[in-house]
């Protein structure tokens, strides 16, 4: 039985992820009044990625071989932690949200480590961008956990997968949530997933030397950490109960609700995607210590008890 | 009359048995390294000396954990600190290294002073030396002269440990010594000044003020972030690490004040709970900092320099010592499965627990702590992921790389026994807790039979449950099944690699942008690296930077000179105004002293009188 749930939840992660950041990308051009791709083309994008070859970097070790399977990895590990399914996961008992921030952190640990592998300078510049956003997102996402985690007396992920009354501190932390998601997902304002410009480019630019099929893997890792954090986000600030009575217009309505969460999300990101300028790296510094200060805020609300 | 004489000699605890422990797990593999390090670097006669010494060093240290006398305490101190000055001086041909003695004898004298005058206050009270008898007077001691003794043992004790403004002596003297003794040093010797602060304050002196904690919590947060923004400016590899130990120390003591703070505020299980995550913490950095000085050392053996942006591509010619470094790396930044990762995460859970079940202010300081805790320990991963990529991922950067050889099967074998410790002391989490229990336990004389530590090899679940203050959550952590599940969803990865047919792989040279040869000049330097940072964190780095153009002509440019330094804030505020102040008072003072020999009996007449005052009046 559990087996079958980590199977099912993996495939969900799989599957879905990518119809998630084609969402977006349809989203972001239909706010532009453009046609724009379809909803599908990341798996298109996939499909052609992971059917080709690719060419290795001379420079390159095996830190860069390894790393697409690492940054998988920690991602489908976070996948499983986080409660989808019947609001339970088959390891809900790891799924505490500060691992998950390390968890994470071995991704990307390693993606940083294969972008100095190659030898290329634009490797260099992402993954030194990349430490350093990510090193100032973990604070404010450390704070932001805790204002949640304090409500509900765990870290445990699972202690508010159930319904639960949303407080102002929830809200707060939510939004806080939101912004480190658009830091952590590398969207605008922080990154920009869409240009290879070497002036801004952060994530793209540490997977610039991927190619074939490790680029397929580490672009899946992508979509699904972003899937992970809308799950998550849609968890604190519309809790969602479990499914109590199995009839059929029941389950028809939570399911709507259940899914109409994680569009609410999507649309959030494509309209904050549109409306925002990309920021200069070092106004990143400023985002996030306001993040920072919104989650400490969030803390100071729950503290107060509302 | 002879009632100082120590009746107690030594004190086996729990506390000094893991001390012993710590002493040994990272002594014995820098002595096999050191066979393998010494050999053609030094002449036979310095070998010799260097195991001498290092007998001595490794002796003196034991007995500092384990003596129960405050005077013995002090002679093996005082050994421990002159050994390892001479060993900082090993080199004698640097002369950085008799500069880096100097400032490091120095320093650790002015610790000890202050230690000898807390020790003298507890004499004066307990009229004997024996820590059982200054253990039981301390008791009844007044809370001004607690206070007291209190900053004194933290001054002296911060000394040693390097806690920030007081660690100036440490990225001088660790990266001096020879790579062996650095890594004793960083791995374990400023452990002792933990040890200290464990033993005098939490276990003699007793924690009865909140403000205690409160303090060391500051101290160490600023400890933390000072020692880490700093080794990412670094460019050295081992002050790069000596500095990283700056910030460790700052991590342990997080967990060793957090300690103090909750049993101050009634809370001896959460106590004992982040006193567990600070001595945890302590063996880990213990284990992943020796091993780290150990390959830097083998990497200056093989090639002979220890800048980084000289350096680079080294995976290729020493892939073992690669591998080590890698999963120091990792530890050090605490990335799940290995130890680093268990003890961070054990401290973060410390202070959300503190934080849930305290009121108010606390609360928010608790949380702030943590989340400067996780900012230290995103920055300790830059940090890292520079280290390692520009040691040995890129190309070379310079000739130094290009006559690299692995390390011997000595050197290595010292570097995989503590790599290997850094695998285990993350898997078998749950047995590590049980005994770090005992010792946390008794230290704080707390009964803990009857907190439910319900602990299997498999999953860890301190269970704080039932605390003074009301019922806690139990939490989880597994990190054998995290490895487990991390290691299967490498092998989902893989399935999906292998799934849809099988690309051609080509090895190719990197993408030029259309020019020709990229060469080591194209790559990102380690200072590149590190500018976000310097830029974000410039209000306290102050940053100088001079860009200059060289022209041949007014059209041609024919070079570009680039220069950039960060200010060393603290050894130009506070030391170098401080040194100069000393100068200036012993210039004032040689006024006395003109050398006549009248006036010296003068002196010894009026001393002499004075004396008889003093002894008639007290």
């Amino acid at each position: 039985m559990k087996i079958i749930l980590i199977l099912l939840q993996l495939i969900f992660f799989i599957v879905l992820a990518p119809f998630l950041s084609g969402l977006v990308a349809k989203l972001k051009n239909s706010f532009r009044m453009r046609r724009g791709q379809s909803v599908f083309q990341p798996y298109y994008n996939l499909m052609k990625l992971f059917s080709k070859g690719e060419v290795v970097s001379q420079t390159a070790s095996w830190i860069f071989k390894v790393t697409p399977f690492i940054v998988i990895s920690s991602t489908l590990t976070v996948a499983l932690l986080v409660p989808v399914f019947i609001l339970s996961s088959p390891l809900y008992c790891m799924s505490d949200f500060l691992a998950i921030i390390f968890i994470f952190a071995l991704g990307r640990f390693f993606l940083a480590l294969a972008a100095l592998d190659t030898g290329s300078s634009f490797g260099g510049m992402g993954a030194s961008r990349e430490m350093f956003i990510s090193s100032l997102v973990e604070p404010a996402l450390c704070l932001v956990v805790f204002s949640i985690s304090m409500q509900f007396g765990s870290t445990n992920i699972f202690v508010f997968s159930g319904m639960h009354a949303v407080s102002v501190s929830s809200i707060v932390a939510a939004i806080a949530l939101f912004l480190v998601v658009i830091a952590e997902t590398s969207r605008i304002p922080v990154d920009n997933q869409e240009t290879h410009l070497e002036l801004t480019m952060v994530h793209e630019a540490m997977a610039l030397e991927y190619s074939g099929r490790s680029l397929a893997l580490i672009e899946m890792a992508a979509h699904i950490k972003q899937m992970i954090w809308f799950f998550l986000i849609a968890q604190i600030i519309f809790p969602i109960a479990v499914l109590s009575s199995i009839n059929l217009t029941g389950l028809f309505f939570w399911g709507l609700w259940y899914l109409a969460r994680i569009f609410i999300i999507v649309i959030t990101v494509a309209l904050v995607e549109v409306l925002v300028a990309k920021m200069r790296l070092f106004r990143v510094a400023d985002f996030l210590g306001f993040v920072f200060v919104l989650g400490a805020i969030a803390t100071v609300c729950a503290i107060l008890g509302v | 009359m002879l009632d100082f004489l120590p009746k107690q000699l030594f004190l086996f605890d729990p506390l000094s048995l893991f001390f012993l422990f710590v002493i040994f797990i990272v002594s014995l593999p820098s002595a096999i390294y050191s066979l393998g390090y010494l050999k053609k670097e030094y002449s036979s006669f310095k070998i010799i000396l260097s195991w001498f010494l290092l007998v001595i060093f490794v002796l003196s240290m034991v007995a500092v954990v384990t003596v129960g006398n405050v005077l013995l305490f002090l002679v093996a101190w005082e050994t421990m600190s002159l050994v390892s000055y001479f060993l900082v001086v090993f080199d004698t041909t640097h002369e950085k290294s008799i500069r880096a003695g100097a400032i490091y004898i120095i320093m650790t004298h002015i610790g000890t002073a202050f230690l000898v005058a807390a020790f003298m206050i507890m004499y004066k009270y307990a009229h004997s030396f024996d820590f059982i008898a200054i253990k039981n007077v301390c008791l009844v001691m007044p809370v001004l002269t607690k206070n007291i003794v209190f900053l004194l043992l933290l001054a002296g004790f911060g000394t040693k440990a390097g806690i920030v403004p007081l660690h100036i002596w440490l990225p001088y003297a660790h990266p001096q010594a020879p790579s062996h003794i650095s890594s004793i040093m960083s791995g374990v010797m400023i452990k002792t000044a933990i040890y200290g602060i464990i033993r005098f304050v939490i276990f003699l002196l007793g924690v009865n003020s909140t403000w205690w904690g409160v303090l060391i919590l500051i101290l160490a947060l600023i400890t933390c972030l000072v020692g880490v923004i700093y080794a990412l400016m670094e460019r050295d590899i081992k002050r790069l690490l000596a500095y990283s130990s700056v910030e460790n120390i700052g991590i342990i003591l997080l967990g060793v004040g957090l300690a103090m703070l909750l049993m101050a505020m009634k809370m001896p299980y959460l106590a004992v709970f982040s006193l567990i995550a600070g001595l945890y913490h302590l063996v880990n950095h213990a284990i992943f900092k020796g091993l780290l000085f150990l390959c830097a050392g083998s990497v200056y053996k093989a090639t002979g320099t220890r800048d980084i942006e000289k350096l680079g591509g080294l995976i290729k010619k020493m892939p073992q010592s690669a591998v080590y470094f890698l999963i120091g790396s990792m530890a050090i930044s605490a990335l799940p499965p290995l130890n680093g990762f268990v003890s961070e995460w054990l401290t973060l859970q410390a202070f959300f627990h503190g934080a849930l079940n305290s009121t108010g202010g606390t609360k928010l300081f608790l949380g702030i702590c943590a989340a400067m805790l996780a900012l230290t320990g995103g920055l300790a991963a830059a940090c890292f992921v520079k280290a390692f990529g520009m040691v040995f991922l890129g190309l070379p950067r310079s000739h130094y790389v290009q006559s690299a050889k692995e390390a011997p099967f000595s050197m290595n074998s010292g570097m995989f026994f503590l790599s290997f410790l850094a695998v285990v002391f993350g898997i078998a989490v749950g047995f590590i807790i049980k005994l770090l229990a005992k010792v946390a336990a008794g230290v704080m004389n707390i009964d803990i039979s009857s907190m439910s530590f319900s602990l299997t090899n498999l999953i860890l679940t301190p269970r704080i449950g039932l605390t003074a203050v009301g019922v806690g959550k139990s939490i989880y952590l597994s990190t054998p099944m995290l490895a487990l599940v991390l290691a299967a969803m490498g092998l989902v990865g893989f399935v999906l690699y292998k799934l849809f047919g099988k690309g051609k792989l080509i090895i190719y040279k990197i993408w030029d942008c259309g020019y020709y040869k990229l060469d080591s000049r194209n790559e990102y330097t380690g200072t590149a690296f590190s500018k976000p940072f310097r830029i974000a964190f410039s209000f306290f780095l102050l940053p100088y930077r001079k860009t200059q153009k060289i022209r041949e002509s007014f059209y041609h440019i024919k070079s570009f000179a680039y220069e950039t330094h960060t200010t060393p804030v603290f050894k130009k505020y506070i030391y170098e105004p401080l040194v100069a102040l000393v100068l200036k008072s012993a210039k004032f003072m040689r006024r006395i002293q003109p050398g006549s020999i009248h006036l010296y009996l003068a002196y010894i007449f009026c001393t002499l009188l004075l004396l008889i005052i003093f002894m008639d009046k007290f």
